[in-house]
């Protein structure tokens, strides 16, 4: 069942201060509202494209968003800063209207916007739980059935008669997610309000975010940059650019098509290098000579300029789009020896199986000698894997394992 | 999707809204935050200070003081058999109450933007909530004017409230109305244009020298120019601290004509003030 709908959804901001000049605007605005005729500054307006220069006094956050969702999805909102991701967020948590268009509702929101608002810093930690959960739409009796349990999720039991102002800015927060975690609308709009806590605090809030998506059927709307927890929680995602949607799909498409938005050099192709010429060793230039399929042969080409006769060692290392190194092939591992001759010098090797699972990676370049750096590159290329001889897997719970490797396997033996 | 499923919308988000749809069933769904905006309000305006509530009483004492000595004494204006102290504590308790629930409002907006930008509940419940916890102010300001008055009638004066005291919840009830009215309409009007704010500042001071606060409705009709007198009458304000005396002090005038224009104005402004601040709250928050 649908369970919201918004149909034509767009915002208008006005740029600049508010002054005489938005004055004349405005009364012409109401000269033709008195007269029934339409806005004239709806007309005008430039797409939401932050660098570049300001050509209207309008600007247009959200242009013509149409989506639905139905009821028990996840759905995750992506997009680069000021695609528009925070204005529909307004929207859909009532906090402004938008300029035109509506979205249609069968359940109740509540939106986490941000932790803690209307936390008064004099009142003691019980009565802020019951003042928080109020502003997000509790009723007293709602309160008082969770107390206890959001008491305990919070983890402050000692502080809960003192005032908030006496607690530590982390406490202050572990209290503020605990009452909104156990909100219980039918739709939920949450924000990037997990980023806060220590590290034991946010598994538990992710937990929190998955218990009541999962466990609870309840229809989640969730805004991150942080891509892991989107794939992990959110079933379907929308992608915003200069606000319009650009892609709305299957949760994994979409955050590879925003991670490879702003990717320049994807595989297949030639880097060349610009160097110093005052090294006595450097890489001149570096090719991806296969096709780039998980589980199939990677190999790859360098050219190698060297002043001298000298041994060294190479090194790949792929990172994952977060930039966490998590693959890296080495000559030294194996004892390869790679005697470089006086000139340019041509190096290739290749990768058997490439253990890497589909998606977007970054190579890093190394060429040294044992602790000794000749040259170094730390994102040379951007990758994209694409499907191949290993097969993605769809479990939840496993999908998130970049590396893969082959396997023998044999059953009743 | 099913035709049928398409009648069945809770509600809409949209730009068009009926200036008179007030969605007082959501108020009420929240009626459980405004008990705790009061309780909020109440708790913690005097936390750490050592005279706490006792600052309540100070204010509307210096004030009459004050008053008596310029007016009744330097000035000369009678208030009859009452004594004036008693008359100027009685004016400035209901007059206390109108400017608190009238500047604790007309600043809604702009002071609860921070909140207002990240979470929805109907905007009315914050002046709603204004208006209730000033009304404990007041009854602590009139447990004050009791004192007094019992003071007073030990004294030997000749004190009595009459029977028109049973229309003190209505008076209470229209200043009320009016101060949270009139803070409702400011509030809406300075969300864009913060001219006004500096206006409220010093013509509610003003105000309260057309209101007959500090001397009796008789002495201005007497002694002010016929234009002034006038507008001195027909404020309702006047009327609601004349009416106010007269019950307490049975000093003064009443009359059915004054009570209900007032009344019939009070109920008017709320209303006015109502539809203006529902038109505002929808996207104030991208001009505060």
């Amino acid at each position: 069942m649908t369970i919201l709908k918004a149909e034509n959804i767009s915002k208008q901001y006005r740029l600049g201060n508010v002054g005489t000049g938005t004055l004349s605007h405005d009364l012409n605005r109401f000269w033709h509202n008195i007269r029934g005729k339409e806005d004239p500054y709806l007309k005008v307006g430039a797409v939401n494209d932050r660098s570049s220069k300001a050509k209207s006094d309008y600007v247009w956050a959200l242009r013509d968003i149409n989506f639905e969702v139905q009821e028990g999805e996840v759905l995750g909102i992506i997009g680069k800063n000021g695609a528009g991701k925070s204005t529909l967020l307004k929207i859909l948590s009532r906090v402004t209207s938008p300029t035109t268009g509506v979205i249609k509702t069968k359940g109740r929101i509540a939106s986490l916007l941000e932790v803690g608002t209307g936390f008064h810093p004099e009142l003691t930690g019980r009565e802020n739980i019951y003042l928080n959960g109020a502003i997000l739409g509790m009723t007293r009796g709602e309160i008082t059935a969770k107390l206890d349990e959001i008491v305990d999720f919070s983890g402050c039991e000692m502080y809960i008669g003192t005032p908030v102002k006496r607690y530590s800015s982390g406490m202050t927060v572990r209290l503020a997610f605990a009452v909104a975690a156990h909100l219980e609308p039918d739709i939920l709009v949450v924000d990037e309000v997990l980023a806060v806590g220590d590290a034991e605090f946010q598994k538990k809030a992710i937990g929190k975010m998955q218990d009541i998506s999962k466990g609870d059927g309840r229809t989640v709307l969730f805004v991150s940059h942080n891509m892991a927890s989107v794939q992990n929680l959110c079933s379907r995602a929308i992608l915003l650019k200069s606000g319009s949607i650009f892609i709305d799909g299957n949760v994994d498409e979409v955050v590879n098509e925003y991670l490879s938005i702003d990717s320049v050099l994807y595989s297949q192709s030639f880097a060349v290098l610009q160097t110093p010429q005052h090294k006595s060793v450097y890489i001149k230039s570096f090719k991806i000579t296969s096709e780039v399929r998980t589980g199939a042969t990677f190999s790859f080409e360098y050219e190698i300029v060297s002043q001298t006769e000298k041994q060294v060692d190479v090194a790949i290392s792929f990172k994952t789009y977060q930039e966490v190194s998590i693959y890296q092939i080495y000559s030294g591992h194996t004892n390869e020896i790679l005697i470089l001759s006086n000139g340019c010098n041509k190096i290739s090797g290749s990768i058997r199986e490439l253990p890497l699972i589909q998606g977007d990676y970054s190579i890093s370049l190394w060429i040294g000698s044992g602790a000794i750096t000749f040259d170094f590159y730390p994102t040379i290329v951007r990758i994209k894997v694409l499907e191949g001889g290993f097969k993605k897997n769809h479990i939840a719970e496993y999908r998130n394992f970049p590396v893969i490797a082959n396997a023998n396997w044999t059953i009743n033996d | 999707m099913t035709p049928e499923n398409n009648d069945n919308w809770l509600y809409e988000i949209s730009s068009k809204k009926s200036a008179f749809d007030l969605n007082l069933k959501e108020v009420w769904r929240y009626r459980d935050l405004l008990i705790l905006f009061v309780k909020r309000d109440i708790t913690t305006v005097y936390k750490q200070t050592i005279l706490g509530p006792l600052w309540y009483f100070i204010q509307p004492l210096f004030t009459s003081v004050i008053f008596t000595l310029v007016f009744n004494n330097l000035g000369s204006i009678s208030t009859g058999s009452i004594p004036p102290f008693l008359f100027n504590l009685a004016g400035i308790t209901a007059w206390n109450y109108f400017t608190a629930c009238f500047t604790g409002t007309s600043n809604t907006f702009r002071s609860n933007a921070g909140i207002f930008g990240k979470v929805y509940f109907p905007r009315v419940i914050m002046p709603m909530s204004v208006t209730i916890s000033n009304l404990m102010k007041f009854g602590i300001q009139l447990l004050i004017f009791i004192i007094f008055y019992c003071y007073f009638l030990l004294q030997g004066f000749d004190l009595s409230p009459n029977l028109y005291l049973l229309l003190f919840p209505i008076y209470i009830l229209m200043m009320a109305l009016l101060g949270l009215g009139l803070g409702m309409i400011i509030s809406s009007m300075t969300t864009k244009y913060r001219d006004l704010n500096v206006l409220v500042g010093f013509a509610v001071s003003l105000l309260m020298y057309v209101s007959a606060v500090p001397y009796p409705l008789s002495e201005a009709r007497k002694k002010l120019p016929g234009y002034v007198a006038n507008f001195v009458e027909y404020n309702p304000l006047t009327q609601i601290i004349e009416g106010f005396r007269f019950m307490l002090l049975d000093t003064g005038s009443f009359s059915w004509l004054g009570f209900f224009y007032t009344l019939l104005v009070s109920v008017g402004l709320f209303l006015l003030g109502l539809v203006i601040f529902n038109r505002t709250e929808k996207s104030f928050i991208d001009t505060v």
